[in-house]
């Protein structure tokens, strides 16, 4: 690459940024006990955060920016979102 | 020198047309807009009749006919598109996303008066309130260039030091429209020309995902866009080395940045762009008739600007008489500012005088061009130079007070 030519382009890496986790507002608590493993919220999570492990979900809190949209899927509310710190 | 060259009669549009099938341009998308219409009206004849293999993709503005091309340039393709006046605006900020993203997409601005009062006649102040975008901006002046420099266009874009888009302009009507005897090139030059388009270091790749354009903290931006500065330093030589090997494969050189008309032994030198170029070289022999030592300096690139080449030029002469066909309100002339500010940073002490003329279509005739610099040369005798660009030939009475 000479300094004629520096293309705008990124690739991705985790965490490139810093934990975005910190960006969160509310948080989703899991119900675990509701949940019917659909994987609906794994499906819909556009940061990627949610994953299944032995049949439930599991979020990355690290990197979870609290959008609420797996809240928002989940057929059965197994998800809430709670103000951070309540 | 090449023999078989087949001339044709071709309005500048069509020569801009054939230029873009001779390059094998792979994707082309434009919405329509006079005038520059018949441009992808041939185009698409071209790629129905299967002469040019090409996607044509139909689109609902300019804004989608460049963000369709920045998705085909960004994989690669060799991309064209054109318009004109209110279309370029509306394409606007893609435009600047274009160049952003290092694309080298060619596209064709036939220029036009910008709206309100709505005018469809030639005004350069369309593409040049694009001047600091990063695109390279090139301005042709009849029908045989805008066909030479627009092939010549796509191997200036894809210079790999360079990948930036490309604009190459042409006035309104009186080069879009007018038949002139138009040398094409045989296919066979042109590929020699111009190789196959290679898909650019940053060509969008499954296998290997990357994101383009997305956000830039201030740590590095600053960098991102001194690299454009550079390329676009850098385009000052491939400019003129391409119009070079043009010349020796083809056979017409039109001299790279700049147009030169009787320079060397000139007092006064008129600069100018555009078809304006073609009436002063008119206007330089009638003059030198008259034993008033007048040359002419046509810009062809305005950016890059030729700052080096011009200052070179003008620095020994008695009087230097910018006409444009553009204009800065409340600043000036955009020409004649960067005139200014090239011979301000080079040291040129040359007396300058700025001639805003034929906006909105109007005729600047060879006559006009005679008046203006028998004006500037009594102004220069009385020293009576101006300090803000003089309009020419405006009406003056009742019904423009």
């Amino acid at each position: 690459m000479s300094n004629y030519f520096i293309p705008p382009i990124s690739k991705p890496s985790i965490g490139s940024l810093g934990k975005t986790g910190s960006w969160r507002s509310l948080y989703p608590k899991l119900q675990l006990d509701k949940c019917t493993s659909c994987g609906l919220c794994w499906l819909y999570c556009p940061e990627g955060v949610i994953e299944i492990i032995d049949d439930k979900p599991r979020i990355d809190y690290d990197f979870c920016k609290g959008c609420g949209i797996c809240a928002d899927v989940c057929p059965v509310k197994a998800i809430e979102m709670v103000r951070e710190g309540e | 020198m090449n023999e078989q060259n087949n001339i044709k009669m071709l309005t500048g549009n069509y020569a801009a047309a054939y230029a873009v099938k001779l390059s094998r341009v792979e994707v082309i998308s434009a919405y329509p807009i006079t005038p520059q219409t018949s441009i992808i009206e041939k185009l698409s004849e071209f790629v129905e009749r299967g002469e040019l293999n090409a996607r044509f993709i139909r689109v609902e503005s300019e804004h989608s006919a460049m963000a369709s091309l920045i998705g085909a340039a960004s994989v690669g393709a060799r991309t064209y598109t054109a318009t004109s006046a209110q279309g370029l605006l509306y394409m606007g900020e893609v435009v600047w996303w274009a160049a952003g993203a290092r694309l080298p997409i060619v596209m064709g601005v036939v220029t036009r008066a910008l709206a309100p009062p709505w005018s469809i006649w030639t005004d350069h102040t369309d593409i040049l309130s694009f001047r600091d975008s990063g695109w390279i901006i090139l301005f042709a002046s009849n029908a045989q260039e805008v066909l030479d420099l627009t092939i010549q266009a796509f191997k200036i874009a894809e210079n790999e030091k360079i990948l930036l888009p490309v604009a190459v302009t042409w006035d309104a009507f009186v080069v879009s429209h007018t038949l002139e005897p138009v040398s094409i090139p045989e296919q066979r030059i042109i590929d020699e020309f111009l190789e196959k388009k290679r898909p650019q270091p940053h060509a969008l790749n499954v296998d290997e995902p990357f994101s383009l354009g997305n956000i830039t903290f201030p740590s590095d931006y600053m960098e991102l866009r001194r690299s454009i500065d550079r390329a676009m330093k850098y385009a000052k030589e491939i400019i003129v080395s391409v119009d070079k090997e043009f010349g020796e494969k083809i056979g017409r050189k039109y001299g790279g940045l700049i147009e030169e008309y009787f320079i060397n032994d000139a007092d006064i030198l008129i600069i100018t762009l555009g078809v304006i170029g073609e009436e002063a070289k008119e206007a330089v022999d009638r003059l030198r008739k008259e034993d008033l030592r007048v040359g002419l300096i046509r810009l062809r690139s305005i950016r890059p600007f030729p700052s080096e080449i011009l200052s070179k030029y003008c620095c020994d002469k008695k009087l230097c008489i910018v006409i444009e066909r553009s204009v800065s309100f409340g600043g000036g002339g955009v020409i004649l500012n960067d005139v200014l500010s090239t011979f301000y940073r080079y040291n040129v002490e040359t007396p300058t005088i700025g001639y805003i003329a034929g906006l909105g279509g109007r005729e600047v005739s060879v006559e006009d061009i005679v008046g203006m610099v028998s004006e500037a040369c009594g102004r220069l005798k009385d020293g009576k130079l101006p300090n803000e660009p003089l309009w020419y030939g405006v009406k003056i009475g009742e019904r423009y007070e």
